[in-house]
């Protein structure tokens, strides 16, 4: 299994970067988030990002929202979506991240939750509800059973808080764009870029963006500014029209 | 008696193992600017004169604690007295937070204010503090409320705020919440969220249980001036827990025993409540760790209750370490308790109690009769019924 790191270390000095790429688990199916995971690998995704559903998804936009609620209707939980990421196991070593809020492993015990992660081959966790300041138990379980934790920045995060979530956060740090929700629109500015540059300086960590990057012209202007770019609602948006992802994930790793 | 008071919640929001902050990183920096502008607005003195000043001659404090000699004597036991929160100017206690948090966030240079509103009580009084201040206003609320509360989304929008309607998760209170949270984090530079109630991510719990504790410390103040003494128990209704907890709090160092109300919908093994102690554990909810009704896999629970107010999956943290100190007890009435309370409040005393308060009334009419004469019950009445009337005849399958 490559881990995370292998990930942002193998494209150094090839000119391209991290492409990251975010699913629903179980929208609609988990055979077809099996097929798509091993689709999105053979069209150059090096990471995955699988959601995990939940009742109320407070950092997501209406489309995420929505696939949310299509897997929820199918009762996938995360005890199912461990699972299933240890029978995907036997047909792919990509990178597989957990996006998951944070009371499914809370309520799962998260000493428990992180063993459970990493035997069914996770390698790492973005909790978009979850602060470092709240982490502790989480980080100290995450760092001896060697899980990656992966902590988020924003527009409005001050120094204090990047030197924070630089602290907590191994594999990468996950920059928010923009101000909102998953899926809003994306504004690439001076200060994006003087926010990016300051996380860099101070974290020395790998820098991925994520948050309103919906196609492959905003997907290669980010990547030019950071070490990796994720894409999640315009994936998501495909499959929940019932549509073929390769073509779009193509143009992606092209872009970046 | 153990003392409560004093350092609670600590640095960080927690009052004991709950509270605390889960929220997006990007709500960090806002979170800990509307701490800094709470902690220094309540010492400023200029802030202080202001809400002091509209609270006495906009919202019509102190309201009166008033006697009700009839349902005591109905009822033959402890005296009961009722603080009369549905006298406030929009007819319920949510107006005490609303105002303030108005005037915070216009001392904090925000230009608008958003909120969730279930019932449309807080929505109410959050547009009704945006009119006031001159703030822009926009109310989210569930589809499946709007539907059920069409005079209060009126009400609303007569007062000049902009109801959005959310159509997602289970269309009420709990998505209309999510979808504020949401607004809050795209809007965040010039938008203060007025959360009404003491839940969510700390400052919240602490700083709506302070707006609210207002009305504690005149019941104390009043009840000690017509009877001489403490009152032996205070009454009243949990949904989020803010007018609870503004009564409770002036007493937390005295002698007093103390009781929430949640909503027993129909029956805690139904299934169909809202019944956080009885039927829930604790988890991470919209912003903080409290008890919480989910299912085995941390999802969400849905609930029910025939009062919207007390319609809700969890309760402020304040309210889970004061449970687990033992300085609360907390119970909980069924839909049909909380009818049956409605009527009788109507018709021994001619006050039409909202059916959150009306849980509250339940709970008394419960343990008055146990208590000895000479002993004291305060009710407290946290919001008038008029918004209630249509559901109540449609329960009773009388058409208006």
């Amino acid at each position: 299994m490559r881990s995370i790191k292998e990930a942002f270390n193998n494209i150094k000095g090839s000119g391209r970067k991290a492409l990251i790429t975010y699913i629903m688990a179980g929208d609609p199916s988990l055979n077809a988030t099996k097929k798509h995971i091993i689709a999105l690998e053979k069209s150059g995704a090096d990471i995955i990002e699988l959601g995990v559903p939940f009742s109320d998804p407070l950092a997501d936009g209406p489309t995420i929202q929505r696939a949310s609620e299509r897997a929820l209707a199918k009762k996938i939980t995360l005890r199912k979506v461990l699972g299933f990421v240890a029978e995907i196991r036997k047909a792919t070593d990509i990178p597989i991240i957990l996006m998951t809020y944070y009371n499914p492993v809370f309520k799962f015990g998260v000493e428990k939750f992180v063993r459970a992660a990493v035997t069914a081959g996770v390698n790492g966790i973005i909790v978009p509800d979850l602060i470092p300041d709240e982490a502790g138990d989480l980080i100290r379980e995450a760092r001896t059973h060697n899980l990656d934790t992966i902590f988020l920045l924003a527009p409005t995060s001050t120094p204090e808080r990047i030197r924070k979530a630089a602290r907590a956060s191994t594999g990468f740090i996950y920059y928010v764009s923009i101000t909102g929700t998953t899926g809003a629109k994306l504004l690439i500015d001076p200060r994006m870029r003087k926010t990016l540059n300051s996380i860099k300086n101070i974290s020395g960590k790998p820098l991925a963006v994520g948050f309103g990057i919906s196609t492959p012209k905003e997907a290669s202007s980010v990547s030019l500014l950071a070490d990796g770019v994720i894409v999640g609602s315009a994936i998501v948006k495909l499959i929940g029209e019932g549509k073929k992802v390769t073509k779009f994930v193509r143009s992606l790793r092209k872009a970046v | 008696m153990k003392k409560t008071g004093g350092k609670s919640p600590d640095r960080k929001g927690h009052f004991g193992q709950y509270g605390g902050r889960f929220v997006p990183e990007t709500l960090m920096p806002a979170l800990i600017e509307l701490e800094k502008a709470y902690n220094k607005c309540r010492k400023d003195k200029g802030f202080i004169n202001d809400l002091a000043s509209l609270q006495k001659d906009y919202i019509g404090r102190p309201t009166p604690l008033y006697f009700a000699e009839n349902l005591t004597g109905r009822l033959g036991g402890a005296k009961i007295y009722l603080k009369r929160e549905d006298l406030c100017h929009t007819g319920a206690h949510k107006i005490n937070n609303a105002i303030a948090q108005s005037l915070l966030a216009k001392r904090m240079g925000k230009t608008r204010i958003i909120a969730e509103t279930g019932a449309g009580q807080h929505g109410v009084a959050t547009a009704t503090g945006a009119a006031l201040t001159g703030l822009e206003c926009e109310i989210y609320m569930g589809s499946e409320d709007i539907r059920r509360q069409s005079l209060n989304v009126f009400r609303m929008r007569l007062l000049g705020a902009k109801v959005t309607e959310v159509p997602m998760g289970s269309r009420t209170l709990k998505d209309a919440i999510n979808e504020a949270l949401r607004d809050w984090t795209t809007n965040v530079g010039n938008t203060h969220y007025v959360l009404g109630t003491a839940f969510g991510p700390h400052p919240y719990p602490a700083m709506v249980r302070d707006f609210q504790s207002v009305i504690g410390k005149e019941a104390r103040k009043q009840i000690l001036q017509k009877e001489k003494k403490l009152p032996d128990c205070l009454i009243a209704c949990v949904g989020g827990g803010s007018n609870s907890i503004g009564l409770f709090h002036a007493f937390i160092n005295d002698s007093v025993r103390m009781v929430g109300v949640e909503a027993g919908g129909h029956g805690i093994k139904t299934g169909k409540h809202a019944a956080r102690f009885a039927g829930g554990s604790i988890g991470v909810f919209q912003g903080c760790k409290s008890y919480l009704l989910q299912d085995r896999d941390g999802n969400v629970l849905g609930t029910h209750s025939v009062s919207a107010g007390l319609d809700y999956a969890s309760i402020g943290p304040e309210h889970c370490n004061l449970r687990d100190m033992k300085r609360i007890e907390y119970t909980y009435a069924t839909d049909n308790e909380a009818l049956n309370a409605f009527e009788l409040l109507s018709r021994t005393e001619g006050i039409i109690p909202a059916l959150e308060s009306a849980h509250a009334v339940a709970e008394a009419v419960k343990l008055a009769k146990a208590m000895p004469k000479n002993h004291i019950i305060i009710v407290n009445l946290s919001g008038r019924g008029d918004k209630d009337v249509e559901h109540v005849a449609r329960i009773k399958n009388i058409s208006l």
